[in-house]
């Protein structure tokens, strides 16, 4: 049976890890390739880098970021962060990454995801939604790191991505995200059952419990989780363990 | 040992290259992986793999839109029996036909058609994502020698192979149903999921292909 992912993301600024974990075996704990392979041994099922480099001289350090896990770590990895044209897609797949995490530039022009998947294959193309709660019962998708409104609706949009040639959507709840409260299972839960894709729940996870939830509750196929894995407070077999205590199919015998 | 990736612009094949590159050593193969577009190089191979990601039209017209390849494949691999791992849609290609984005010819080694997954429940997501578990067969293929059923490996497709003759099929996957998950007849090799990114379960099975000797 398919088992559900359990997702580590690193915040990637100018080539080195932000809040790392910090486990004394690393040798360099803000290189990202040492991480990722730290992920990697745990049994991570796939590996998530967000490239937060703000300054545009900077942006190529991600490339040698991905090419050094790739070279490594024989297991998915998916990059995002400022992927606006085919070219950026295309340079991270070449660097070594799976698939690509598409945001912004898909909220600013849609077509850039229908030509990305029928370019490079749906199954590479990851969308990412950050949503906002709105007037109570509305979900609203976000841009530019949660500050700025679209007045889109997320559930139609998330649909329109999927219809667009979205592999999958990386949804992330802009009102839990860094709260570490727990996922907004209600956001969750509505669009992972409004789509036919996957769906990854992300944002909020605090608690192993939480991880749980996004699946049990929230009808993600996948949970995506940074903080809660730094500073070595929960490793990925605890998470997994928990999850399975849960119900949950995992996958836990990756003896290495 | 000279293992032949075959670049035809599907997708990165660094990763797979080191992915060879690494099972390889641990198996203690002294060898070369080649990445290459040039048919020539099938000449030199010991090993071809045709790795694939996204749709198959788009994967056989790159496949086929490199000149020389076709026939240069079908002699390496036909005439010559070389042994021969198919990946993900490189696996697919091995069919009779393709169904996704219209109907394609494919190389026709293994009879069968790639159709898209329907499963009737219909909380399954599309594409099939993820780590899962295959199911083999008690007349155990040496290449996957070490993977008993159960052992987990990453897939990621939202089209099937469905084999003419079951005796092709020497694994399974249950998503909504069994799912063709490894093929293989002769010489011939090919794998529904990415080896290349299923972590030690992935290079043991390439570590297999690499010491057979069909």
């Amino acid at each position: 049976m398919l088992k559900v992912r359990l997702i580590p993301c690193l915040d990637v600024k100018d080539g080195r890890v932000v809040k790392g974990v910090k486990f004394v075996d690393l040798v360099d704990a803000g290189d990202p390739v040492e991480q990722a392979r730290l992920y990697d041994a745990e049994g991570a099922d796939e590996l998530c880098f967000l490239d937060i480099t703000a300054s545009h001289e900077h942006r190529d350090t991600i490339y040698d970021v991905v090419a050094g896990t790739a070279e490594q770590c024989f297991m998915p990895l998916t990059v995002g962060g400022g992927v606006r044209t085919t070219d950026d897609v295309r340079k991270l797949l070449l660097a070594g990454a799976d698939k690509v995490s598409i945001n912004t530039a898909a909220v600013e022009r849609p077509d850039f995801v229908t030509e990305a998947a029928g370019k490079f294959g749906r199954q590479c193309i990851v969308v990412a939604i950050d949503a906002k709660r709105v007037g109570g019962e509305r979900f609203e998708v976000f841009t530019h790191g949660g500050r700025r409104a679209t007045g889109i609706d997320a559930v139609g949009w998330a649909k329109r991505m999927a219809a667009s040639g979205a592999g999958e959507i990386l949804l992330t709840s802009m009102d839990r995200d860094g709260t570490r409260l727990g996922f907004d299972i209600e956001l969750t839960r509505t669009i992972a059952d409004a789509v036919r894709i996957p769906v990854i729940a992300s944002g909020g996870a605090g608690t192993l419990d939480h991880l749980a939830e996004g699946v049990t509750e929230g009808h993600a196929a996948a949970v995506l989780a940074a903080s809660i894995f730094h500073f070595g407070i929960h490793s990925i077999a605890e998470a997994k363990a928990a999850m399975k205590a849960a119900g949950i199919p995992v996958r836990d015998d990756q003896a290495r | 040992m000279t293992v032949v990736i075959i670049d035809y612009g599907s997708g990165n094949l660094r990763s797979a290259a080191k992915a060879f590159e690494r099972a390889a050593a641990e198996a203690g193969c002294n060898g070369k992986i080649m990445v290459t577009s040039d048919p020539a190089g099938l000449r030199q191979a010991s090993h071809i793999v045709l790795p694939g990601v996204g749709a198959f039209a788009d994967c056989w017209q790159g496949l086929a839109a490199l000149p020389d390849m076709l026939p240069a494949l079908e002699e390496a691999v036909i005439r010559q029996a070389k042994p021969f791992l198919g990946i993900c849609v490189g696996m697919q290609l091995m069919a009779t036909t393709g169904h996704e984005h219209g109907v394609h010819d494919g190389l026709g080694w293994i009879a069968g058609e790639v159709v898209p997954i329907d499963p009737d429940e219909a909380t399954l997501k599309i594409p099939h994502m993820g780590w899962n578990e295959i199911e083999i067969d008690e007349s155990s293929h040496p290449v996957l020698a070490d993977l008993p059923s159960g052992t987990h490996l990453y897939f990621v497709h939202g089209y099937h192979f469905t084999c003419a003759n079951p005796e092709n099929v020497l694994a399974t996957v249950d998503y909504g149903g069994p799912i063709t998950a490894v093929v293989g007849r002769d010489n011939l090799v090919g794998t529904q999921f990415h080896p290349e990114k299923s972590q030690g379960a992935g290079l043991r099975l390439i570590a297999n292909f690499l010491g057979w000797r069909p």
